[in-house]
């Protein structure tokens, strides 16, 4: 039996080209059914995300069911010149592996590969399309990713700049919920920001921008309240966290006037989020108790921080994962003759 | 027997605590469970060795320097287990462990006598009252040790570079709510504490009496500020951590001026 892995993914195809290849969730049957029907092949679990669709088949009959596959693709896309790479056995094995683990993917170590994999793996089983190969195959890239995760730091930390923000806000209040948030200029980032916190549980956001109709736009689409930007500092009442991201040429939020501000705030910490450049808040802010400033570049650090953890950690990752792959090597020479 | 106890007691936390800075040193500060086995094994070990005090004096442990040592260690590694649990503060052990160590080492090290004092006649409330004292000063201690990692990750956040501290320490607003907690806790034990020596009539040196009661005060004074007054969470931390190494070195000297009565 041979382990065969055909497919696309971020590196050697733009997005244009693998949206064509795509298969989505409502063709899935149609596509597991057609594959199953490729002389020599006896399973098939299709892979199919944003930034690859890979094919992971098991066959006695490597060259007949790559030419069955090519002929399906061809059918499917109309496209006759495949960018697509195909690997045998050893080379898909250690693929699949990699894919799960999160190595294979545009940020290293990002875990929502591994929740896909197992969809396409159980959609593939629900259709009666794996065979105890494949079924031992992914069980086996479930648990090196498994260990890995717990293993490693591949995972460590995050990679963006609004990730990071939303750490950082969970390392000085704990739980989210129940937190209020205020938006200074409603900017692309500030969004992205404040929508993650709202997914983490933030109670109440209000918004403030030079454009009330642009506040209001934003407010109105994340739940929130709108406030006039001449009036932002009357409704700081109880905001934790506080993300300015405005095109002033000067700070808008200075030590004399947040102090002011803060008399009412009490013991309670905040933290300020500056993504603007030219930068919304004075530095010196972040030297008042309780009061915890982070502009662009100390974010942008920090997710450069442990994108270099991450990749520090490929090595061992890659060492845990040949470890598996020569497993999972000898168990498939000790069941040769395996069921189909 | 004791001997063996008490050195396998410490062995436990130095294990444990090397254990740690390996850990550290290969840059992996998450909390491991080698960590909490050996405060269990170094808590049963110290439980044990005061039972047999306990048996041999016919009383709480409480009567020489080296008891009190003892019996400091394993009420902060009491109140870490109770505490741990209740607040799962991350890292809370691999602070408190080197406490319990410097006690446990201080108490073996020191020039101090380890013979057992036989009991004569002994007032339980006198006992109930220095037992209770020693338990709330181990709350005062994991107060300050939550202080410590409160001025940890304020100075890491503050910092604003990222790193294995930041991202393994509890968050600061937990660290606040269990450090102002544990010194409230401690309060009402003390007081409870000190009502009991009260009700014994149990004559006390003066100094002794007035160290006692400037220690009482000053953390009635960081609970009132603290819930009455804003008395900002990093100030809280700063005190509790001066007002425990203020016990740290009266508690010597109040034993002393005890024993000496």
């Amino acid at each position: 039996m041979t382990i065969l892995c055909a497919g696309i993914n971020h590196r050697n195809a733009a997005v244009e080209v693998r949206e064509r290849f795509a298969i989505g969730t409502h063709e899935l049957e149609a596509s597991l059914s057609s594959l199953r029907r490729i002389d020599g092949l006896f399973g098939a679990v299709i892979v199919s995300t944003c930034n690859r669709v890979e094919f992971y088949a098991s066959s006695v009959c490597p060259l007949r069911a790559m030419d069955g596959l090519r002929r399906f693709l061809v059918e499917r896309t109309g496209c006759t010149d495949l960018p697509f790479y195909s690997h045998d056995s050893l080379p898909s094995v250690r693929h699949l592996f990699r894919v799960a683990c999160g190595l294979d993917s545009m940020v290293i170590g990002e875990t929502e590969i591994l929740g896909q994999v197992k969809q396409a793996y159980s959609a593939a089983a629900d259709h009666g399309a794996t065979n105890a190969c494949l079924n031992k195959l992914f069980q086996q890239a479930f648990r090196v990713a498994k260990q890995v995760r717990t293993e490693t730091r591949i995972t460590r930390g995050s990679t963006s700049v609004g990730s990071v923000a939303v750490e950082l806000a969970g390392k000085i209040f704990g739980d989210l919920s129940g937190r209020k948030v205020m938006v200074l200029g409603a900017g692309e980032t500030s969004e992205r920001v404040a929508r993650s916190l709202v997914s983490r549980g933030v109670r109440t956001v209000i918004v403030s921008n030079r454009t009330f109709d642009r506040a209001a736009a934003l407010a109105d689409s994340i739940g929130g309240l709108a406030v006039h930007f001449d009036h932002w500092h009357t409704a700081f009442d109880e905001v934790d966290i506080l993300i300015c991201s405005t095109a002033a040429p000067h700070p808008i939020v200075t030590r004399e006037k947040l102090e002011k501000i803060l008399q009412s705030h009490r013991e309670r910490p905040l933290f300020i989020i500056d993504l603007a450049v030219p930068r919304d808040v004075d530095p010196s802010v972040n030297t008042i108790d309780n009061v915890y400033l982070y502009d662009m570049d100390s974010l942008e650090q920090i997710a450069r921080q442990s994108i270099e953890i991450r990749q520090t950690e490929v090595v061992r990752c890659e060492q845990l994962i040949d470890r598996h792959v020569r497993d999972f090597l000898t168990w498939m020479h000790q069941h040769p003759t395996m069921p189909r | 027997m004791e001997f063996y106890l008490l050195t396998g007691a410490t062995l436990c936390l130095i294990a444990g605590f090397a254990h740690t800075l390996v850990r550290v040193s290969a840059g992996k500060i998450q909390p491991g469970r080698v960590n909490l086995a050996s405060m269990v094994g170094a808590f049963a070990l110290l439980s044990l060795d005061l039972w047999m005090r306990g048996q041999v004096q016919r009383s709480c442990p409480l009567y020489s320097l080296f008891d009190v040592l003892l019996f400091m260690a394993w009420a902060t590694a009491l109140l870490y287990f109770l505490v741990g649990s209740a607040y799962r503060l991350s890292l809370l052990g691999t602070f408190t462990s080197p406490l319990v160590l410097f006690l446990l080492l201080l108490a073996q090290l020191a020039p101090l006598s380890r013979d057992p004092i036989p009991a004569t006649a002994r007032d339980p409330w006198i006992e109930f009252h220095a037992a209770l004292s020693l338990i709330a000063y181990g709350a005062f201690a994991l107060a300050g040790i939550a202080g410590l990692m409160f001025l940890v990750q304020d100075r890491q956040l503050k910092k604003r570079k990222g790193g294995s501290l930041l991202y393994n320490l509890p968050p600061i607003t937990e660290l606040a709510i269990a450090n102002t907690r544990l010194i409230l806790l401690g309060l009402i034990i003390l007081t409870v504490a000190f009502a009991a020596g009260f009700l014994s009539g149990m004559q006390v040196n003066t100094l002794k009496f007035w160290t006692s009661a400037t220690i009482w005060v000053a953390y009635g004074i960081l609970v009132l500020l603290r819930q009455i007054h804003p008395l900002a969470p990093r100030k809280t931390a700063i005190l509790s951590l001066v007002a425990l190494g203020f016990i740290l070195v009266t508690l010597p000297a109040i034993q002393h001026l005890s024993t000496a009565k």
